[in-house]
């Protein structure tokens, strides 16, 4: 498989205090890595650092072969979609929440309704396109936020707990449809969640993180069985105390 | 009945009040943006005088830019004192910030992940500011329309720096006052009203704008 990204000893800072460590890490084309760990994990962090909004103090980083310092500001940071866990919808229509980015990058206007609509329509919420945004339910919302992200064509989906805020029947039935379009895309992705069940479910492999540093990445049986340290050890017996939720 | 003196007087008041309006949003939007988008050292002394300056009252500004422009003054040589130039800095005095602070509380009340999920579409700076602007577009207006408020009503500023001379400098506020002044109360009574009149049909254009689209 093709390294879409490289990562190494990759280290960032926040009032002397580390707040992200990665020893090494590659991702792969195509691939879904689900992140995991408890809160102050240093998740976030990570995904804001792959997003190019927070800068590095140590280490090195590769995005499709070449040294992030190589890359502009604003090339890198249109090669990548961030999607959030509220949707943060603009105040107004579906399709021009769906636009926005597409302008961003000077996409002709026919062009980018033509994708837009593609995408609302893969979501399942094409009929809502010129609805006002905010006039829709949480998991409409989340829809539309994670097709305002897919119709950019990004080459690094990066998500960050995208279902954490909605109800459990939506965000199973959200995160099906979600693995389905990831996998019919070849979408690299990085999603960030609490759920060892979600990460087990999207991710071809998963990262664990514990205390501000990246620990192990594996497969869930990697994980569970031969965790990398007590941290993670610990981790994957409080998950699986809560009933592997 | 038609009078062209007060159709004159009502033309200067809306072209010193408009420019002054539109100068102080040109200060006043970028300005705002700066105090709620960024962090830097002297910020909040900024701010501080920005929303100082909110309640600047206008015979205080009228004061010191008359200071500046007074024929011995220090930019007396530019020959702007009782000139409509010379309200309309007072009024930009006036108005800029009001609409710098107004600006500055529009864009801190959004929700700063805002930015954070502009970037992460991949928005430059400037087309973070202008979707963040379009977000804000409600309170924008509303500072908009504080601005206008603010310079149209003023009367101290416009007296001190334009002398209210007939056919020059004399605005409606000024007029009203000369026409009390001299006991005239029908006339200054129709000055007023149509001074509401105009105050009222601006601001129910800018309303109509900023309430378009905005579900109740």
């Amino acid at each position: 498989m093709k390294t879409l990204i490289e990562l190494h000893d990759l280290t960032l800072r926040r009032a002397n205090q580390k707040v992200l460590s990665i020893p090494s890490l590659s991702i792969y084309e195509g691939e879904v890595l689900a992140v995991v760990g408890p809160n102050g994990a240093g998740k976030s962090t990570f995904l804001l650092t792959l997003a190019g909004l927070l800068s590095p103090i140590g280490g090195w980083m590769t995005f499709a072969g070449r040294q992030l310092e190589q890359w502009k500001d604003l090339e890198y940071r249109r090669q990548v979609a961030l999607v959030l866990q509220e949707p943060l919808l603009f105040d107004r229509s579906v399709l021009d929440n769906l636009l926005v980015g597409l302008r961003f990058r000077k996409l002709p206007r026919p062009q980018a309704v033509e994708r837009a609509m593609d995408w609302l329509n893969r979501f399942g919420v094409a009929h809502l396109a010129h609805r006002p945004a905010r006039s829709l339910s949480g998991g409409e919302a989340q829809r539309v936020s994670l097709a305002r992200a897919f119709v950019l064509a990004p080459r690094l989906l990066l998500l960050d707990e995208p279902f954490a805020a909605l109800d459990p029947p939506t965000r199973t039935e959200l995160y099906q449809e979600l693995s389905v379009i990831l996998r019919q895309n070849h979408q690299t992705s990085v999603f960030v969640t609490h759920h060892l069940r979600e990460a087990a479910f999207l991710g071809d492999r998963i990262a664990v993180f514990s205390e501000a540093t990246l620990k192990q990445v594996g497969t869930l049986d990697q994980i569970c069985h031969h965790p990398a340290d007590a941290a993670v050890a610990e981790f994957v017996r409080h998950i699986s105390v809560e009933g592997f939720s | 009945m038609f009078n062209p003196e007060v159709f004159q007087i009502t033309l200067l008041s809306l072209q010193i009040s408009g420019l002054a309006t539109l100068l102080s949003l040109l200060i006043g939007l970028p300005f705002g943006t700066l105090l709620a988008l960024s962090n830097f050292r002297g910020r909040s002394l900024l701010l501080s005088l920005v929303n100082t300056g909110m309640g600047l009252p206008p015979v205080v500004v009228g004061l010191f830019v008359a200071m500046l422009l007074w024929r011995s003054g220090p930019l007396g040589m530019l020959n702007l004192i009782y000139t409509p130039t010379a309200i309309v800095i007072a009024q930009v005095i006036i108005a800029a910030p009001v609409v710098s602070g107004l600006t500055t509380a529009a864009l801190q009340s959004l929700d700063p992940r805002y930015r954070l999920q502009l970037l992460g579409l991949g928005a430059s700076r400037w087309q973070m500011i202008w979707e963040l602007w379009r977000e804000a577009r409600l309170p924008l207006l509303a500072a908009l329309m504080a601005g206008f408020g603010a310079v149209i009503s003023e009367i101290g500023a416009s007296m001190m720096v334009g002398g209210n001379i007939r056919f020059q400098t004399r605005v409606l506020t000024t007029a009203i006052v000369l026409e009390t002044g001299k006991g005239n109360f029908g006339m200054a009574s129709g000055l007023a009203i149509l001074l509401l009149v105009i105050t009222f049909l601006i601001n129910w254009m800018l309303t109509h704008l900023q309430q378009k689209g905005v579900r109740v």
